[in-house]
């Protein structure tokens, strides 16, 4: 029953990357085109409100529903993990036009090629695991 | 207008942002954080990719919670289409609709030719075999999952989460999105899209 209020966060988040339009391959076109303000403007405001908010649970100290404090990890400091892996999920993400999150809500849309989509960037993801050691990080 | 209606429309862009904000909000409240990529690597454990590489072998019962996100993220993909659509399809710019026409991309203009989410000439089932659905399906797909991966994060734990928690890393991340965003949209793309 714990999961419950994760299935529901996940229904409002399916309905919330819909009706924002973020899970259009045509907006993202837009986006890296800079031709609408459309997409900078959710995750600007996304950014900037989220930013209110992690700083007022790290002011506060928090507490989430468990009881326990929410804690933010910060993420180690290095350059070519971040630059390289960004670049490979960036080329992928304006072929795709989708980014992980709208690739699951494409899904509930009945898109069935965004199946295969899913399922490549699983094996991406396996791979990426085979050959980690040998990546710069 | 009832409430239905009134939801039905497509959200004002800073409504979006608000939302996800909230989304992130309740996920780190219910003892989660916001980050959609990392589930990937989950399904691969639960596929029994541990066995042969350590980076899979973790306990992902402990991740139960965010597979639980994205299914009901599936299932608001699909109460949104059903019950909430627009009166209209996805209502993109001008000058994107013209340049992706002399791509080859028509950009739906009514309901009954697409609610503008995905491109037919791409995603539809009829078109998959074709050379440029299979390389932006499966070529486009695995780039998403390798960089993702790389990065340690996609849009929700670098581009939102990241940077809302002023993490150097997750900039750098983004730098690098847009660096491989631009690349494919204006040198690779085009090519792939015409063939």
């Amino acid at each position: 029953m714990k999961l419950i209020k994760f299935l529901f966060t996940g229904v409002l988040f399916g309905i919330i990357m819909t009706k924002s339009e973020a899970i259009s391959w045509f907006r993202i076109q837009e986006m890296f085109r800079f031709e609408s303000f459309h997409m900078y403007g959710i995750i600007g405001v996304a950014v900037i409100l989220g930013a209110a908010i992690t700083a007022l649970i790290k002011r506060f100290h928090t507490r989430n529903i468990e009881g326990g404090e929410i804690k933010f990890n910060p993420k180690d400091i290095s350059v070519p993990r971040y630059l390289f892996g960004g670049i490979i999920f960036g080329l992928g993400w304006a072929m795709t036009g989708a980014c992980p999150g709208p690739l699951f809500t494409l899904l509930g849309h009945g898109v069935l090629t965004i199946l295969a989509v899913i399922l490549s960037a699983i094996l991406g993801t396996y791979v990426y695991g085979l050959l980690r050691s040998r990546l710069p990080h | 207008m009832n409430i239905i209606e009134f939801i039905s429309q497509p959200w004002h862009w800073s409504v979006s942002g608000a939302m996800i904000a909230l989304v992130m909000f309740l996920l780190l409240w219910f003892g989660g954080e916001f980050g959609v990529s990392g589930n990937l690597r989950t399904l691969c454990a639960i596929g029994g990719a541990g066995k042969n590489c350590s980076f899979f072998d973790f306990n992902w019962r402990g991740q139960l919670w965010n597979l639980t996100f994205v299914g009901g993220a599936v299932i608001g993909g699909f109460i949104a289409s059903h019950y909430l659509q627009s009166t209209d399809p996805v209502n993109i710019s001008e000058s994107t609709r013209v340049y992706l026409e002399s791509v080859g991309v028509h950009t739906p203009v009514t309901l009954e030719e697409g609610a503008g989410f995905v491109p037919e000439e791409v995603f539809a089932l009829d078109n998959f075999f074709t050379v440029k659905s299979l390389i932006i399906i499966v070529i486009g797909g695995f780039l998403v999952g390798f960089g993702t991966r790389w990065a340690g994060g996609c849009t929700s734990g670098h581009a939102i989460s990241g940077l809302a928690n002023l993490q150097l890393p997750s900039l750098i991340a983004v730098i690098g999105f847009f660096i491989g965003g631009l690349l494919m949209t204006f040198f690779i793309l085009p090519h792939i899209l015409s063939m």
